[in-house]
């Protein structure tokens, strides 16, 4: 059985992932131990071979989201595929709170899926869906049921159907090749919309997530590009001399705020993408730069090392007074709100190891969430229950996530030994 | 049996570009298109390719900040059009990095003879242009050693011009930790790309 499923996932890399080949794996190296004990059984299929094996994808997605605990298909007693074949007294005894069963039948090269989700102690089912999906969707319909279970028992909406954004580099220093590339959460599916001989930089999603801001070296000078992915057309919107980076956009997608070094030192300023007018908003003569906006739109929180120490500092979105934020380590950048704006996630140095934290807007507390050293490039979740970064062990550099009491990790694993600054879509 | 009657029929559309709510997902007429957002993204990478200007080195003569033709890469001076005392190990022009310390952009003693010649140099040589390539290590957030990057790069031009180099002739670009001098993760390769690497200019 798992050497079928190996031999069916190296065939769907071979048709979709052409041009990356990234190859991902996913490892969850801590878990919570109030985590829901959830059994996903094995779908009956019928019909054609199934190019995607669509349990195995929600299983993993159950279990990458930090709150279930899922079941070794081994453990099962039985498997059931269909509502009467279902003995709950069984999962009960198995220690199972929750239940999904469900088949494929395939159909006129069109999958019809249908799943059911049970509360084992209580008998009843809590969900149940007939989806229809062509073959090549197969993997975001997987990821579209583990949203709909996540959300029928926890209440939060699922985020395992939105998608991560991030970069990689390939090659020797002569011919590197820098690429932006948009895949699943789960690192699938991944496609390149960006390639140049140059760095790129801090891709950030629209608000509406049809778009995304980042900066580009490729005429040898920084500037900052806002990309359309459905078309792939893009403008400059920003290439002053000198640095033209970090873009962040407000909340209602009218404004990037960047860091601009046009005027001597590096300072913020918010750019109106309408009209392409600036307003610059700090005039420190320290570094000042990595913007982001609170979600309400009224603060922007940046990192500035006007104390001698880069530190995060707060100050309204029109400029002004600025207050520093952050007094614990000896290092503190590259925050981003999470979406309910509670809480900031940030990269914290302490003695040489650079870790995520987040700090608890209300009462200012500072949590480190990570043990890496190089760890960097914060992004929530659009529910705001992970936290996706950039993470380094030896030569590898690899995109982990963390839960936002820390107490769930998980790694996922690229072909590439460098990729970076992962943004999840809103 | 009951539940039977709770399977709901439900058309699903992967179109992840346009953030799916779950009252469209009610909506039978998003299984199509789905196909199209995923082609959508791949037109992106080729069109996106297809238009950048300047995405080779050849092609950037006319690109902002005002380099010149054919701009050469990091240690692409070439002492062959340069003249032999940018070869002579002997000479402080041969030497063309300047190393920082964590987090500083103050240059260091060592250094100061070498910019200096660099400077005396250029002073003689009008025409000559230099491109000040400030560049950090991977510690950190990348923006901000983007801000650092480019506060070394200053202050090397900073202390040429104040030996007389003209500012017409000193660009600045910084390349933070994105473009390493040595591939490594510990101490002996951060310290080589703590730096600033002077890039005469073709003429």
């Amino acid at each position: 059985m798992s050497v079928f499923r190996a031999i069916l996932l190296c065939g769907l890399m071979a048709l979709y992932a052409p041009v990356s080949q990234a190859e991902m794996n996913i490892e969850i190296t801590e878990g919570i131990e109030s985590a829901l004990p959830i059994a996903v059984v094995p779908f009956a299929v019928q019909g054609a071979g199934m190019p995607v094996d669509v349990r195995f994808v929600v299983n993993s997605d159950l279990a990458r989201s930090g709150y279930f605990r899922t079941m070794n298909e081994l453990d099962m007693h039985s498997r059931p595929s269909t509502a009467d074949q279902v003995r709950f007294n069984d999962w009960q005894a198995l220690g199972q709170n929750y239940l999904v069963i469900g088949q494929i039948i395939e159909s006129g090269g069109q999958y019809n899926i249908q799943f059911q989700l049970f509360d084992v102690y209580k008998g009843t089912q809590l969900l149940g869906y007939r989806l229809t999906s062509a073959p090549t969707e197969l993997r975001r319909t997987a990821h579209k049921i583990s949203d709909l279970i996540f959300e029928a028992i926890t209440g939060n909406k699922g985020v395992f159907s939105g998608r991560i954004i991030y970069i990689t580099s390939t090659g020797g220093n002569k011919q590197r090749t820098h690429r932006l590339q948009v895949a699943d959460t789960d690192g699938f599916n991944a496609q390149t919309i960006a390639t140049s001989p140059e760095p790129l930089m801090s891709p950030a999603w629209s608000p509406d997530g049809r778009q995304v801001a980042y900066v580009s070296f490729e005429r040898k000078t920084a500037a900052i590009y806002v990309q359309t992915l459905a078309t792939g057309a893009r403008s400059k919107v920003a290439e002053f001399p000198g640095i033209n980076g970090a873009p962040a956009w407000s909340p209602d997608g009218q404004k990037l705020a960047v860091t601009l070094s046009k005027d001597g030192n590096p300072d913020i300023y918010a750019l109106n993408l309408s009209t392409r007018s600036l307003v610059k908003l700090t005039q420190s003569n320290a570094i000042d730069t990595e913007p982001t906006w609170s979600p309400d739109g009224s603060h922007i929180v940046f990192t500035s090392d006007r104390g001698g120490k880069p530190q995060l500092y707060i100050m309204p979105s029109s400029g002004g007074q600025e207050k520093r934020l952050t007094f614990s380590g000896d290092y503190n950048a590259g925050a981003t709100f999470s979406p309910d704006g509670k809480n900031l996630a940030m990269v914290h140095g302490n003695g040489g190891d650079y870790r995520i934290a987040v700090m608890d807007m209300a009462t200012r507390t500072v949590n480190v969430l990570t043990e890496g050293r190089l760890d960097e490039s914060p992004s929530f979740a659009p529910n705001g229950s992970l936290i996706l970064y950039a993470s380094r062990k030896g030569g590898t550099g690899y995109l982990s996530a963390v839960s936002i009491d820390g107490k769930m990790q998980q790694k996922l694993m690229f072909d590439s030994s460098e990729v970076r600054e992962p943004a999840w879509s809103p | 049996m009951k539940f039977k009657k709770a399977v709901l029929v439900l058309a699903i559309s992967a179109n992840l570009l346009t953030a799916c709510s779950s009252d469209e997902e009610k909506d039978l007429g998003l299984t199509d298109g789905s196909q199209g957002a995923a082609a959508g993204i791949n037109d992106a990478s080729t069109s996106g390719l297809s238009n950048g200007s300047g995405y080779s080195g050849s092609s950037m003569g006319g690109g902002a900040g005002g380099m010149g033709p054919g701009g050469m890469g990091p240690g692409g001076m070439g002492s062959n059009n340069m003249g032999p005392e940018f070869s002579d190990p002997n000479n402080p022009l041969s030497k063309q990095t300047v190393y920082f310390m964590l987090d500083s952009s103050q240059v260091q003693q060592d250094f100061v003879p070498i910019i200096a010649a660099h400077a005396h140099y250029l002073q003689g040589n009008p025409g000559q242009r230099m491109v000040l390539e400030g560049h950090g290590d991977e510690r950190g957030s990348r923006e901000y050693n983007i801000a650092l990057g480019e506060q070394r790069a200053k202050s090397v031009a900073n202390m040429m011009k104040a030996q007389g180099v003209s500012e017409s002739q000193l660009d600045v670009v910084s390349y933070g930790e994105e473009k390493p001098a040595a591939f490594g993760h510990d101490e002996s390769s951060w310290e080589l790309n703590r730096r600033v690497e002077l890039v005469y200019q073709g003429r």
